[in-house]
């Protein structure tokens, strides 16, 4: 069965869109090719999840944003995530795909680091953004890779030359409001034993319209290279998200570390895919999640290992309440000639009420005999005999069930490599499960 | 203040249905310590746990009161708000909590916003009771019983009881899997809480633990209910002939719960 998924931007206004933004011809001509691509391909198909009926095409395609760029002008919500003006560093904030502001340290240019937005990189580094954009996600790959290619309209391009090693961590803040669709796009590109740290937040601003995001993070590592990817994703009910993060883990010995949260409030497919094609690469994908209300959401992290020594870890730990329903799938594949290969993977979910679903499917897909795998999975209610023993030392049913919580999701948390985003996930955990 | 009491009457608990407490009646004032001993399977632990409100037992009849409130009218929290204390024979495990940050919560459970116990106070302190209990420092920062060992599980049921001060305790097996250099200081620790405003309750079947905190009173356990009560002589006594001549003065076979 087919069904009929139209989206509201048609070829003539993608196209004078373009052209506003002034586009590479290139760009254009893929955005075209893109569009026709989502009228005809199928939507994804996350396992165990189904989607059909999932809002991905109302949306409108006006930002009604204006550019700013005075820290004053930024919501409460933003200017909370970011801190003080003088405190700033490397950031870029986005309201519906429009730069509301940016700042970066000057010693990010000495070195040739390039953190810019989207459109910019388009004018002033289209050899950059041709060879590496849709690499590593594909828009032939569904409907919905398809739809972000044709109409992405924000984000952010990161470029880190061979050797710098960038302290400061790049930040972006995206925010969205009204039932504007956003097809927002991360490309970092972090050449040959080179370092940084990139945080991204997404937040909603009012509330109510059903809207709908669609979210392309990729990421590709040189020899050597160390990437930390730190996402914390809180959209409000009415969003439904899209989000595919990848790595290409390309170089000898590179290491990518992702920490995300997932936090939306509405539904969401989120996949969380690394290639780990360098010999000795790493990858390590630690997220954790907090499902409330009706939400339906569906958590795919694969790792994929090509290359000899790679080494590919995957902890994932989820609490559902109400009656929102989680599907955790991880998948570690290792694939013929990776070997000496390792792959492990642990995911557990919290249910902290009679219906509330969650499904942990742990996947190890193996095509080569000379290596180690393991997993682990679990799905389980809070234990009653825990709950004694922490109640009969005086905590309430409520501080207990907290405590419970806070130690169930502790494993990830406070393993996570980026310490203010674990700082803002212990806030917001606090916050979602209370 | 008026010394603390817990007073229980005629209480019979089931679990799944059986009967295991058929009887059971004990009043524990500030000031005393009263030892139940009593072999395996006699139902000692399912006192223990009835009293604090485990949630597997099941309070048939009978009533327990602690400073004249009925006990099974408050939920396990308020029992130990009000002063109880169960050091668990089998305490639970709790991942990703340190020890440290539950204890620090569990002493501020009764206390107002404005009357929290410090950070610094609580270090103070928790550094002078693992210093009594020689417990190493790396204690604190383990997560709440995960992976201790048996004889470290028990220290650290003491470390909260020392932690909390509560007004009565219950101990249920606290001496088993310590040695005697453990169990002396596991006890001198108890010993620094006698007063007349703590109460408490030693359950155990070995007499060894009572050389070194002297009981009020020692009562034993059989078939769900007390059979005998005494002096400390009578554990002396105990310690030196068994349980046996007890149970042929009371023509008792079996002294387990269920068999008879
Ligand atoms: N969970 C349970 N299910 C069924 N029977 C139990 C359970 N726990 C204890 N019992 C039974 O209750 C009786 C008393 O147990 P317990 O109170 O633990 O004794 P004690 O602490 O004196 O060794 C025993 O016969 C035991 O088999
Ligand atoms: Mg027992």
């Amino acid at each position: 069965m087919t069904t009929e998924v139209t989206f509201p931007v048609q070829q003539q206004e993608l196209q004078s869109f373009s052209k506003d933004r002034r586009e590479p011809q290139w760009f254009t001509d893929q955005r075209l090719k893109a569009l026709d691509q989502a009228e005809h391909l199928e939507l994804p198909n996350p396992d165990k999840t189904k989607i059909t009926k999932w809002n991905f095409t109302s949306f409108t395609f006006d930002p009604e944003t204006e550019a700013t760029a005075s820290y004053n002008e930024l919501s409460d919500a933003v200017r909370t995530l970011v801190g003080e003006e003088n405190k700033v560093e490397n950031l870029i904030t986005q309201k519906n795909g429009i730069t509301t502001y940016a700042a970066a340290k000057a010693e990010l240019k000495d070195k040739g680091v390039i953190f810019t937005d989207i459109q910019t990189a388009l004018e002033e580094h289209s050899d950059l953004m041709e060879k590496y954009f849709m690499q590593a996600v594909t828009a032939d790959e569904n409907k919905l890779t398809a739809a972000h290619a044709a109409m992405v309209n924000g984000g952010v391009f990161i470029y880190v030359p061979a050797g710098v090693k960038v302290e400061a961590p790049l930040q972006a803040v995206y925010a969205h409001e009204g039932n504007f669709g956003l097809f927002n796009h991360v490309l970092m590109i972090v050449e040959d034993q080179a370092e940084a740290t990139y945080i991204e937040n997404y937040l909603s601003e009012g509330s109510g319209d059903q809207a709908t995001v669609n979210i392309v993070a990729e990421v590709v590592l040189g020899r050597e290279a160390k990437v930390n990817f730190g996402s914390v994703d809180n959209f409000a009910d009415s969003v439904t998200t899209y989000v595919n993060r990848r790595g290409q883990v390309n170089g000898e010995d590179a290491e990518l570390y992702w920490s995300l949260g997932m936090m939306n409030d509405g539904n969401t497919v989120s996949d969380n895919t690394t290639y780990l094609h360098g010999q000795g690469s790493h990858a390590d994908t630690k997220s954790v999640s907090i499902g409330r209300g009706s939400q339906v959401q569906n958590f795919t992290t694969n790792v994929i290992h090509f290359g000899k020594d790679t080494d590919g870890q995957i902890l994932k730990h989820g609490v559902m309440r109400d009656r929102a329903t989680s599907i955790f799938n991880g998948i570690s594949k290792i694939e013929k000639g990776a070997t000496k290969a390792n792959g492990e993977q642990t995911e557990r979910v919290l249910m902290l009420s009679e219906r509330a679903r969650g499904d942990a499917n742990p996947i190890l897909l193996i095509d080569e005999d000379d290596v180690t795998a393991g997993h682990a999975a679990s799905v389980g209610r809070i234990d009653p005999l825990q709950m004694f023993y922490l109640m009969s030392r005086g905590l309430s049913r409520l501080e207990s069930e907290r405590l419970i919580i806070h130690g169930f999701l502790e494993p990830v948390v406070g393993a996570l490599a980026i310490d203010s985003v674990k700082e803002q996930l212990y806030d917001l955990i606090e916050r979602k499960v209370y | 203040m008026t010394k603390p009491s817990l007073n229980v009457k005629d209480l019979h608990v089931s679990i799944e249905d059986k009967e295991i407490l058929k009887g059971f009646g004990i009043d524990v004032k500030g000031g005393e310590i009263h030892a139940i001993m009593g072999p395996n399977g006699t139902g000692k632990s399912t006192l223990a746990s009835a009293l604090m409100g485990h949630p597997n037992y099941e309070v048939t009849s009978g009533e327990a009161t602690f400073n004249g409130d009925d006990l099974f009218e408050m939920e396990v929290d308020e029992r130990a708000r009000a002063g109880l204390f169960l050091a668990m024979q089998y305490p639970s495990e709790v991942s990703g909590v340190t020890n440290a940050d539950f204890i620090r919560s569990a002493m501020n459970a009764d206390r107002e916003e404005g009357d929290q116990v410090s950070l610094m106070q609580f270090i103070r302190k928790i550094d002078e009771k693992m210093g009594t209990l020689e417990i190493d420092q790396s204690f604190q920062h383990r997560y709440l019983n995960e992976g201790f060992s048996g004889g470290e599980k028990k220290r650290n049921e003491i470390l909260q009881l020392l932690m909390l001060e509560p007004k009565m305790a219950i101990l249920d097996e606290i001496d088993s899997g310590l040695d005697i250099d453990a169990l002396k200081v596991v006890a001198k620790g108890i010993n620094q809480l006698r007063t007349d405003d703590f109460g408490c309750m030693i359950i155990t079947h070995y007499q060894r633990l009572l050389n070194y905190i002297e009981p009020d009173y020692v009562h034993v356990m059989m078939q769900g209910r007390i059979v005998k009560s005494g002096g400390p002589e009578l554990a002396q006594k105990l310690e030196e002939q068994g349980y046996d001549w007890i149970k042929e003065e009371l023509g008792i076979e079996d002294e387990t719960v269920g068999q008879e």
